[in-house]
């Protein structure tokens, strides 16, 4: 039985901003199928009692003394960016015409 | 005249030391070696000539200017691309940072920049660190200098493959799951990953957070170490980065060199010995195990039961980690942008440049790190691994209490051709097999040259327990000093 199915594969793509082809999500359901059913081999293990471990360094809270130190211009800062506007990352159009209107 | 590009980093840091080479020169010979060789390797992304010479003069100045110099001062180093340099392109091997010029050294580059190494460029890699052949760069495949029409290893093939082609005698990699051993096993060259922590992520483009280890490649055990002091230590811009010094590697390695091992423990991973290794790569395995006894080492088996479950584990742990870090290239800070026409809102925007900017691989492992983690999956899949990742590090804190550490085969096979595992993505993953369950518990290992099988190289992995780094190098060292180098044929 497959693990995932193709319009399972399709509503990841678009959770993952990812405007997929239809070609590449007839070879996506089947690769991620084959991954799937292997990385579930991690559901043998008897772990119920067992904690999880997100980190392998047991460090919490760790801060910095509250000092002002250099850092990047705006110009460097801006210098990568795809589009910018007065000091600002330019961005397309967030809200739907009718309502930005 | 001696040719430079064949001599160690320890040996060409004395040449420049003493005068009798400039670190001009020593640049140039690299910089050469790379114009000759590697429109067939294709190691580098970037070659940085102007910058390179610079630094280059730059020691030759604060010499005649009679400051002291540091242990690699003058040594060519070449840099993944994963770390970003201040105004040199940095890609990570992706359409989607193409042209991106950082506007900050990661801590990494500015270390080997203080330490007057001298950066000779980026090296190819594997889409964000994701895979373990360099095919799934966005410029095309690194070729392994053995012989080019098979892989480098991956992700950092070009780091290990500059090294094997004498482009450059000191190399960075970064290791999520295998990225710097794996590549340094198949090209005959020396990988260390670190412990986590020991190396700070600043300014490493972070593919799987809790995993992601910067470290050292070259030629010699001792160079690794001399490269993994210069690197390593705290730095309070990583805030999972150990507050603690480094530990004595360079001594490890000069103690190690002597080939004494007695007093030493080692465990053979009973686990990774059986099924799964190529006989070739068994064989190697075996005939170096037995060097390891005659020079001292007590050698016992030791079984890690958790140890099958570390490869599925870590295909949920650093998907879910990558889909969430990889967020962050949505088109608008840096890198590319399609579709903005001035009609399409951001969301569509944001997914025609994700679907442009990113190969087939990264699209795979952010997919499935969102299944792993969406609301009905999480405790079967994600939380589920979290799970077998602590089962794994009891593994290794109980192996530790028997053993001062473990050594297996760092792959279980070399070399394989171009294009042999890119049709089936799970064929690929099975050449981290034996190096992941390090990265899950977060200790050191290293991986050195221990033989040929059929004319290809195989590594011996050795892994430590955290903040024990130092042991690792012994060993390698003293292996390196019983089977030698291995030289590929030349190019």
């Amino acid at each position: 039985m497959a693990a995932i199915s193709r319009e399972e594969v399709a509503h990841l793509a678009r959770l993952s901003r990812l405007a997929v082809t239809e070609e590449e999500l007839d070879m996506f359901a089947g690769q991620l199928d084959v991954i799937l059913q292997s990385v579930a081999q991690v559901g043998e293990v008897a772990a119920a009692d067992i904690p999880p471990t997100s980190h392998s360094v047991p460090l919490t809270n760790v801060l910095r003394d509250d000092v002002v130190t250099p850092s990047l211009t705006p110009q460097e800062v801006l210098s990568g960016a795809p589009d910018a506007e007065e000091q600002r990352f330019r961005v397309p159009r967030i809200l739907d015409e009718d309502v930005a209107s | 005249m001696t040719d430079l590009t064949r001599l160690n980093a320890v040996d060409l840091a004395g040449l420049v030391a003493n005068g009798d080479a400039s670190a001009v020169e020593v640049t140039r010979a690299h910089l050469d070696r790379i114009g000759a060789v590697d429109d067939r390797v294709h190691a580098f992304l970037h070659v940085d000539s102007d910058g390179a010479l610079a630094a280059a003069r730059a020691v030759d100045e604060r010499r005649a200017a009679g400051e002291e110099l540091g242990p690699l001062a003058g040594v060519p180093v070449a840099v993944k691309d994963v770390l970003t340099t201040k105004g040199v392109p940095t890609t990570v091997g992706s359409k989607i940072l193409e042209g991106w010029r950082p506007p900050y050294d990661s801590t990494i580059v500015e270390r080997l920049r203080a330490a007057g190494t001298v950066m000779l460029g980026k090296t190819n890699m594997d889409e964000f660190a994701m895979g373990s052949s360099t095919e799934y760069s966005a410029y095309g495949p690194t070729r392994n200098p053995w012989d080019t029409d098979r892989i480098p290893g991956g992700s950092g093939g070009g780091s290990a493959a500059a090294l094997a082609a004498y482009e450059a005698p000191l190399a960075i990699g970064s290791d999520t799951g295998g990225s710097i051993r794996q590549p340094g096993a198949v090209t005959g060259t020396v990988g260390a990953k670190p412990t986590y922590g020991g190396t700070s992520r600043y300014g490493l483009v972070a593919f799987s957070s809790s995993l992601d280890t910067p470290g050292p490649c070259a030629r010699t055990v001792l160079d690794a170490a001399l490269l993994h002091q210069v690197i390593g230590g705290h730095d309070p811009r990583d805030s999972t980065s150990i507050p603690a010094p480094v530990p004595d590697v360079v001594g490890a390695a000069k103690l190690g060199a002597s080939g004494d091992l007695t007093g030493v423990k080692l465990g053979v991973v009973t686990e990774f010995t059986g099924e799964g290794a190529e006989p070739g790569v068994m064989a190697a395995f075996r005939e170096s195990v037995e060097a390891l006894a005659k020079l001292g080492a007590e050698i016992v088996e030791i079984s890690c039961p958790h140890f099958r479950y570390a490869l599925p584990a870590y295909y949920l742990i650093a998907p879910s980690e990558c889909s969430s870090n990889l967020a962050r290239f949505d088109g608008v800070r840096f890198g590319l942008r399609v579709g903005d026409d001035g009609n399409r809102s951001l969301e569509e925007v944001m997914s025609l440049t994700r679907e442009a900017g990113f190969g087939p691989e990264v699209k795979r492992r952010i997919m499935i790190g969102t299944y792993a983690l969406s609301s009905g999956y999480y405790d079967a899949y994600y939380g589920q691994a979290q799970k077998v990742r602590t089962l794994i590090t009891r593994d290794f804190t109980s192996a530790f209490e028997q053993v001062d550490a473990l050594i297996s085969p760092t792959t279980p096979f070399v070399a394989f051709p171009i294009g042999a595992r890119t049709a089936d993505p799970y064929q690929m993953y099975l050449a981290d097999l034996f190096t992941i369950p390090t990265n899950l518990y977060g200790g050191p290992a290293i991986s050195v040259p221990c033989g040929l099988s059929d004319g290809l190289p195989v590594g011996l992995q050795i892994m430590a327990p955290t903040m024990a780094d130092d042991r690792m190098y012994r060993v390698a060292a003293a292996l390196e000093s019983s089977v030698g180098a291995f030289t590929p044929p030349a190019l």
